[in-house]
């Protein structure tokens, strides 16, 4: 999506100039009007507090209560919510509280890692195949729709059981697999944007391809870069914790919200804050990050 | 159309083949003796050899792959070590129980997210469409095992409404065993809720918004009927759509709540075989389902063609 008017390769150096100068004003006046009407936004705000939040927790909850996460206590195993354990406690004594704020870290690492990369990759990918069409373009889709042939839970299953379950696993096996569909997005916009005569422009001023790709067709399309990326950022959550709840993710004893689930569901019955908190804390989360998502394709793509 | 379907066929095959070889690689190479596994950590080397020798795990590769092979398209999947049973009625037996837990959960989302769909589009931008739009949407992003274990919480551990398993015992009839299934179902319906819904909130819109609903609200039709008879029809095409598709999420929702709520469908088999590296029953599961998962994409293509005259007759 382009939200300027293509530049026209101007007859005198002056006119290119002065055409420059508008359009990084005419830039800058866009991005001031999508910061504002995000902050207008009430679902804007609501899933950026929300991510703000956890990742403030990720980085300090340690310093915030009074439990380690991992402090074990063998005289206070599975008790109920009190004063002093406001979430109770777990099978091994260990703060619930604790346990659940802490929990932030592994997928808050995760996630945004598994994010970027599928993003660089996909991006790449697209970028390629829809500048270049043709054989190279027929070549990449065909294995894109190979790599959607299995539901992304099962391919994570096969391959982690494969290569052994860690977080640098997690993340390349979650990004290589949210790569397809972040390709096609991409490189939709490119065959819709290389079409224009900006980059025709470019071609006839004799620019290498590499070039065009980067510096002229790439900042205009960051729009559904950016939206492809904060969906891929709720799915990417999702999918680190489901494998972490599989057993397939992070190992114990991380107080990641999906190991502590599965790990915890054994004793639902006389425990159930140990399962429940984790779990809402979790909820939030995805919830928070598909906010986020939600708010920013309606304000990019006006 | 035929050509169409004969094309997308020929893909799947080629797919599912590639597909096996990559899974039976993977799970050979990485460090990981079956042997050693079955026996334990304590056995004597010898026996671990003599044991893979009688399995057949210590031959080449490639000749292990082909045996394999041969036998998988013969319908002689032979045996699982771990599970000391044959691998394809054990297969089927745990898909036929999957199919079950899925079938109770289309039944009821798949009427139910359409009307909420309709509903608010019939209601466009109106409150009720703002809470079942946001409702359905967050419900749908949330990992079936969260709202799984929220469920089990209240219903089953606190309220004491559902048992905390999905497996009714055996030899009990059919609505004791539907008692079982509906809490696990439940977390898979919200996961088809947001997508089924907004397709059909979005093909009414713009149902709503074509000429021949205009046209047909001039004549002098109660709202009723141009809704249900004009609009309707062409508004479900995206739906079934997406039905389609969802079919190979919930795939991905069964391995997930089957080993939430310990009920014996292939999901939590895939799972627990992918775990003690239990290549024949690994491979069986994971072919199963991405045939399911690929075949139900092209029926849903193929509906899609058959509801729209102008992919019908496109070539």
């Amino acid at each position: 999506m382009s939200f300027l008017p293509p530049a026209m390769p101007g007859p005198s150096s002056l006119e290119e100039l002065a055409a420059e100068a508008a359009e990084s004003s005419e830039g800058a006046l866009r991005r001031r009007y999508v910061a504002r009407r995000l902050l207008r936004s009430p679902t804007f705000m609501v899933g950026g507090g929300i991510l703000l939040f956890w990742v403030f927790m990720a980085l300090f909850s340690t310093h915030v209560t009074k439990f380690g996460p991992l402090d074990i206590d063998p005289y206070h195993t599975l008790k109920g919510l009190s004063r002093l354990h406001w979430f109770g406690t777990d099978e091994n004594g260990r703060d619930v509280l604790s346990r659940t704020l802490a929990g932030a870290r592994s997928v808050l690492v995760v996630a945004p890692l598994a994010t970027l990369f599928c993003l660089a990759l996909g991006g790449m990918i697209g970028l390629i195949a829809g500048y270049y069409r043709g054989y190279a373009d027929e070549i990449i889709m065909r294995f894109v729709d190979v790599l959607l042939s299995l539901p992304v839970i099962v391919a994570a299953i096969v391959v982690v059981s494969a290569l052994g379950a860690s977080t640098a696993v997690v993340i390349l096996v979650i990004g290589v697999l949210f790569t397809p569909p972040v390709a096609r997005t991409i490189r939709a916009a490119v065959v819709a944007e290389r079409e224009k005569e900006y980059v025709a422009a470019a071609r006839l001023r004799g620019e290498r391809t590499w070039f065009i790709m980067l510096a002229e067709i790439l900042p205009n399309v960051t729009s559904p870069i950016i939206v492809e990326g904060t969906v891929r950022l709720g799915y990417a959550v999702f999918t680190a914790a489901t494998l972490s709840f599989l057993g397939f993710g992070i190992q114990p004893p991380s107080p990641d919200w999906g190991l502590t689930i599965s790990q915890e569901r054994a004793v639902i019955q006389v425990a159930w804050w140990a399962v429940l908190f984790p779990a809402l804390a979790l909820a939030s989360l995805v919830v928070g990050a598909n906010l986020l998502a939600d708010a920013l394709r309606r304000v990019l793509s006006e | 159309m035929l050509r169409l379907v004969v094309r997308r066929l020929l893909f799947i095959v080629p797919t599912l083949f590639l597909v096996s070889l990559l899974i039976f690689v993977m799970e050979e190479v990485v460090p990981g003796d079956v042997g050693r596994t079955i026996l334990g950590p304590y056995a004597p080397a010898d026996r671990v050899a003599a044991l893979d020798h009688q399995l057949g795990t210590d031959k080449p590769l490639p000749e292990r792959y082909a045996s394999w092979l041969g036998g998988f398209v013969t319908l002689h999947w032979g045996e699982s070590p771990i599970l000391q049973q044959q691998v394809f009625p054990v297969t089927m037996q745990r898909l036929w129980n999957s199919a079950q837990l899925a079938a109770l959960a289309l039944v009821i989302i798949i009427p139910l997210s359409i009307v909420l769909g309709i509903v608010a589009a019939l209601r466009r931008d109106g409150i009720l469409d703002r809470v079942i739009t946001v409702t359905s949407l967050s419900l749908t992003v949330v990992p079936e095992f969260v709202s799984g274990v929220v469920l089990l919480v209240v219903f089953a551990v606190i309220l004491k409404l559902f048992p905390v398993t999905a497996a009714a015992p055996p030899g009990s009839g059919p609505l004791t065993r539907i008692h079982y299934l509906i809490l696990p179902a439940i977390p898979l319906m919200f996961v088809e809720l947001g997508y089924i819904a907004r397709m059909a909130r979005a093909g009414m819109i713009e149902a709503l918004d074509t000429a021949y609903v205009r046209t047909a609200t001039l004549k002098g039709l109660p709202r009723r009927r141009v809704v249900l008879n004009h609009a309707l029809r062409n508004a479900m095409v995206p739906t079934v759509a997406v039905i389609g598709t969802q079919i190979g999420w919930l795939v991905g929702g069964l391995v997930v709540v089957e080993t939430l709520f310990n009920y014996p469908g292939i999901g939590k088999l895939m799972a627990d075989s992918a775990t003690f590296k239990d290549v024949r029953v690994l491979e069986a599961t994971v072919l199963v389902v991405a045939a399911i998962y690929m075949l139900s994409n092209l029926t849903a293509d193929v509906i899609v063609a058959l509801l729209n005259p102008r992919v019908r007759h496109e070539r």
